[in-house]
């Protein structure tokens, strides 16, 4: 230990990991755990953060796909079974169903015989984002910000060293947000969100201060790590200034910039996918050089994760590198080894000011939630942007669109033996358990602790305490959420992509690609008889659409005529639309990996209107034996991450379109 | 089309929705041998009644139409009648492209029928092919709404296509104020201040533009002069007044019958659409081959009148090719 006097702390070590069931998840977590992991980032699968219980027929094919379901109390025991809750660190990327989820594991921790008041942790609980990026929000913006209000409110006075919600400026990023956009749009939701309580006046004065103290951040770290060095920088005196100025924090340990971080995954490549390692690594590099704006927490994603899902080797391969970057080099051993420099100061006060600048024009628009529309604009436009920098090759991405030749690969050999794949059963398992049960459950107590939900919802009481007889009581996830949907309504999210096509132009060869693009799609519309339609569809829970954003409005540019709905769309609503539409080609997105249960369900819904001559294609992260049999099943082409060309991907539909005329 | 003229116009005035989207996707098709087929498809329906009430909705972009119609529809789907939507979105003048997202702002049961078309040509007015789906719908269901946004050429527009033209405006925007006084619009018939949440909202939103509309009021035109149009105040959030503005479009409709102006407002609307197709295809010149307006009026008037609408059009424009 005589070693380790004089480094600082390490930041917590995670890997964001759940998947199939409660069950399998709780062996996963021992197994980090026993590797040296330091805390827990649980990922729900989509519906139980869209708040669907297992059985409900929108939950078809995502039922554990992308991390854990969790229906109800005993599920939530399960996940954490023979691990302490009273030692452990446990970070929850949920939101709209964020109070719920916290109450299944307050109330799970209760049955361990732990306090909330020993309770590490962080609920997301930011839904600001979910509208503008991530898509897994349920009710409008006002009831939503009370629920995450009532959650703060609750741990600030219950559970203290919870953290309640972490602002996310990571989707941001994901959805095209440059550094600037990033700190500017997570200020002003960290902004909406103590706002709301402050208006609520359910805390006292010390209170509000120590609540202002647990709001923590979820940022994003590309591979310009010295920008990114200089944007946490940038971050963390706007943070400092701010708590002080607008909420009188006079205490400055309440006023620190506390974050954690899963770097980049929209820079993953799946083209030589082992060059994700080192990417990884100066991503990770990004959150940890500078002492002043180092990462509390940090989770890596694996190399192989635009392939599909990492299997328990490629999660180790990252936590290792957590690990020689904390234990092995002398990162920890020094003060911030920027200070003094003027070309870091220099880049994080460019940030600072033109961040600033952009919050001053939201809060003068009414706020984050008045400019929804506006900021949505803005984040498509940068990623159009951005999309259209690495066609033009202005952006290089090593093997994507530049050193492109490549020997075999020893780690991966284009077919699906290097990703995990989710057993089938497990949706089947997880189905039978629940229905199990709620046949074992007092209906009468179920029924006692749904009305007092609904009287807390109504009478404006917070949330927790009912939400937590629930958990006890044995309410499922899909039943509190449904009480609140009968109360709250549910909301759709403006999609951005109206304004965001005409903002910028292209120049050089791709505006040459792009014309030559366009009279062929004016061409098409003699051999289709009328200019091409198309219809973007995202069918399923999923709700990451910058994909589908981004071939919506590059379609539109390019000449056609595109519907978009946005996202969660059943494959029911896809076809109906499919057909009333008059659509020439279908166009599914599918981040989540249910694409094998969906894409058949449109397949079969279109032959059942006579609709089997309009071809469809798929794009999303598809391992290659899945695309085998998406194109078995009648799928036009199938287009993955490998695919980054966009005129390339449009052109290629215009062709399909034509040959299908 | 694979089935018979006569098994479609049977599943058409079914509302049978796949054959509607067939016909649909007919109309559409420029293709000479398909364009046949679409006149012989329209001239057999324009004998059939065309008993559907067509509403437009316009005004500016993000007031809140699509919200509003998804309010409208609701009780007429619930009362088991037979909806048809037609929504209408710019086409970007660089691509040629458009994005059609309405319907994703619609809360659209399985029930409704629903279309989006692209202006194309038009700048933001109505295409041809809008005003040919419509024409055909008035044949197969009990209600017809058509969205446009306020922009360029589509309240004109709409009023030449709309039973009923609805005006939808935000409160306190000066919306209306410029609606009017721009003079690309008459007084709708109706005026809907949309995001009036709440009683008090309304109350004031109402006084707001009754001031507008009292700076703004031409001279009633004769044909307009039995109708008063109302000024209602509602919200799609809240669901403020959407059963008053229900009624008044209930009420216009009736009106229409009761006066027996429906036909006349029709015929006068098919023939100004007529003449704008003219000018469209062949300019000032070929009108002026045709007579001018008063002498293509004269012509089209005189042509049989179980021709649909696009055969007249058609034989008047086949006149000026063989007139230059």
């Amino acid at each position: 230990m005589e070693t380790d006097r004089l480094k600082d702390r390490p930041w917590v070590m995670r890997t964001y990991s759940g998947h199939s069931t409660a069950q399998a998840s709780n062996e996963l977590y021992r197994l980090n755990l026993s590797k040296g992991q330091t805390g827990l980032s649980v990922a729900f699968d989509l519906p139980t953060q869209t708040g669907y219980d297992s059985d409900h027929a929108l939950a078809r094919g995502e039922v554990g796909k992308v991390g854990v379901p969790i229906c109800h109390i005993g599920d939530m025991e399960t996940l954490f079974a023979d691990i302490p809750l009273d030692q452990m660190n446990t970070s929850m990327t949920i939101n709209g169903t964020a109070a719920w989820l916290l109450a299944l594991y307050i109330a799970a921790a209760e049955r361990q015989g732990v306090e909330p008041q020993a309770l590490q942790g962080t609920t997301q609980n930011d839904i600001v984002k979910e509208y503008l990026s991530r898509g897994t929000y349920i009710f409008p913006p006002e009831p939503s910000l009370r629920l995450t209000s009532d959650v703060i409110t609750y741990t600030v006075k219950n559970a203290p060293k919870w953290n309640p919600v972490n602002v996310c400026s990571y989707h941001l990023q994901e959805a095209g947000a440059t550094p600037v956009q990033e700190v500017a749009y997570a200020l002003c939701t960290a902004i909406a969100v103590l706002d709301t309580v402050r208006a609520s006046e359910r805390l006292d004065a010390a209170e509000f201060t120590a609540a202002v103290g647990r709001i923590s951040f979820f940022v994003n770290s590309g591979v310009r790590f010295i920008e990114e060095v200089c944007k946490l920088r940038a971050f963390g005196q706007l943070w400092d200034e701010l708590t002080r100025e607008r909420y009188g924090v006079e205490n400055p340990k309440l006023r620190r910039f506390r974050y954690g971080v899963q770097v980049n995954s929209l820079g993953l490549t799946e083209a030589q996918p082992e060059n994700n390692i080192p990417r990884i690594v100066l991503e990770a590099l990004g959150v940890t050089l500078s002492k002043d704006a180092r990462c509390r927490a940090m989770q890596l994603p694996a190399w192989n994760e635009a392939l599909g899902l990492p299997r328990p080797w490629d999660q180790q391969w990252s936590l290792r590198i957590q690990q020689i970057l904390a234990f092995e080099t002398d990162l920890l051993e020094y003060g911030d080894i920027f200070e003094g420099s003027t070309v870091v100061e220099g880049k994080t006060s460019a940030i600072k000011n033109a961040a600033w600048a952009e919050v001053e024009r939201v809060m003068d628009m009414g706020g984050v939630i008045s400019a929804l529309g506006y900021i949505k604009e803005q984040l498509v436009t940068s990623h159009t942007e951005r999309v259209r920098n690495i066609t033009a090759g202005d952006h290089t991405v090593v093997g994507v669109n530049k050193f492109t030749e490549t020997a075999e690969s020893p780690l991966y050999s284009g077919d699906s033996s290097a990703i995990l794949k989710v057993d089938e059963a497990a949706e089947r398992d997880q189905v039978a358990r629940l229905q199990a049960f709620r046949a074992t459950r007092n209906q009468a107590e179920v029924e006692t602790a749904l009305s007092g939900l609904r009287a807390a919802a109504l009478n404006g009481e917070n949330i927790m305490p009912a939400s937590i007889r629930c958990a006890l009581a044995g309410v499922t996830t899909g039943e509190w959420t449904q009480t609140l949907r009968d109360i709250f309504g549910e909301f759709r999210a403006p999609t951005g992509i109206g304004g965001a096509a005409a903002a910028r132009t292209v120049d050089g060869e791709t505006a040459q690609e792009l014309e030559e693009l366009r009279a062929r799609v004016q061409k098409s519309a003699a051999t289709l008889g009328r200019p091409l339609k198309v219809l973007i569809g995202k069918p399923g829970l999923d709700g990451h659409s910058n994909g589908a954003e981004q071939i919506a409005v590059w379609c539109r540019d390019a000449g056609m005529e595109v519907v978009y709905e946005g996202i969660r769309l059943s494959p029911e609503q896809i076809v109906t639309s499919v057909r009333d539409e008059g659509v020439h080609l279908v166009g599914l997105s599918i981040l989540s990996g249910s694409h094998l249960r969906l894409v058949p369900e449109v397949l079969t819904g279109l032959r059942a209107e006579g609709l089997s001559d309009v071809p469809v294609v798929v794009g999303g992260i598809i391992p290659e034996d899945d695309a085998e049999d998406l194109r078995q099943a009648g799928v036009a082409r199938v287009y993955t991450p490998k695919d980054f060309e966009m005129l390339r991907i449009l052109s290629d539909m215009v062709e399909v379109a034509e040959a299908s005329a | 089309m694979t089935q018979s003229p006569h098994s479609t116009v049977a599943a058409l005035i079914d509302f049978n929705r796949q054959a509607i989207a067939r016909a649909l996707n007919l109309l559409e098709d420029r293709r000479p041998n398909r364009q046949a087929q679409a006149l012989t498809l329209l001239d057999t329906l324009s004998t059939l009644p065309a008993s559907a009430h067509v509403v437009g909705l316009t005004g500016p972009p993000g007031v809140g139409k699509s919200s509003l119609i998804s309010r409208l529809i609701e009780p007429q789907v619930q009362a088991g009648r037979r909806v048809a939507i037609i929504a209408v979105d710019p086409s970007s003048k660089v691509s040629g492209g458009a994005l059609l997202g309405d319907r994703g702002r619609m809360q659209l049961s399985a029930e409704v029928y629903a279309r989006s078309y692209a202006a194309r040509d038009r700048l933001g007015g109505l295409s041809r092919e809008a005003f040919s789906a419509v024409f055909l719908l008035r044949h197969c269901c009990d209600v017809i709404l058509v969205e446009t946004v306020g922009v360029g050429q589509s309240e004109t527009d709409i009023a030449a296509l709309a039973d009923t033209t609805v005006l939808v405006v935000q409160p306190f925007s000066g919306d209306l104020l410029q609606f009017i006084k721009a003079g690309v619009m008459e007084i709708p018939d109706i005026l809907a201040v949309n995001k009036a949440d709440n009683q008090e909202l309304a109350q004031k939103a109402l006084s707001d533009t009754q001031a507008a509309l009292a700076l703004a009021r031409r001279p009633a035109s004769p044909e307009s002069s039995a109708w008063d149009s109302p000024v209602l105040a509602v919200s799609a959030t809240t669901n403020l007044n959407i059963g008053t503005l229900s009624q008044a479009l209930s009420a216009h409709w009736q009106h229409l019958q009761a006066t027996a102006s429906l036909e006349k407002k029709r015929a006068a609307q098919h023939l100004e659409w007529g003449i704008g197709e003219i000018l469209h295809e062949v300019g000032q010149r070929g009108l002026a081959a045709l007579g001018g307006v008063e002498g293509a009026r004269v012509t089209w008037n005189q042509q049989p009148a179980h021709w649909s609408v696009f055969r007249k059009l058609s034989a008047l424009l086949e006149r000026v090719q063989y007139r230059t």
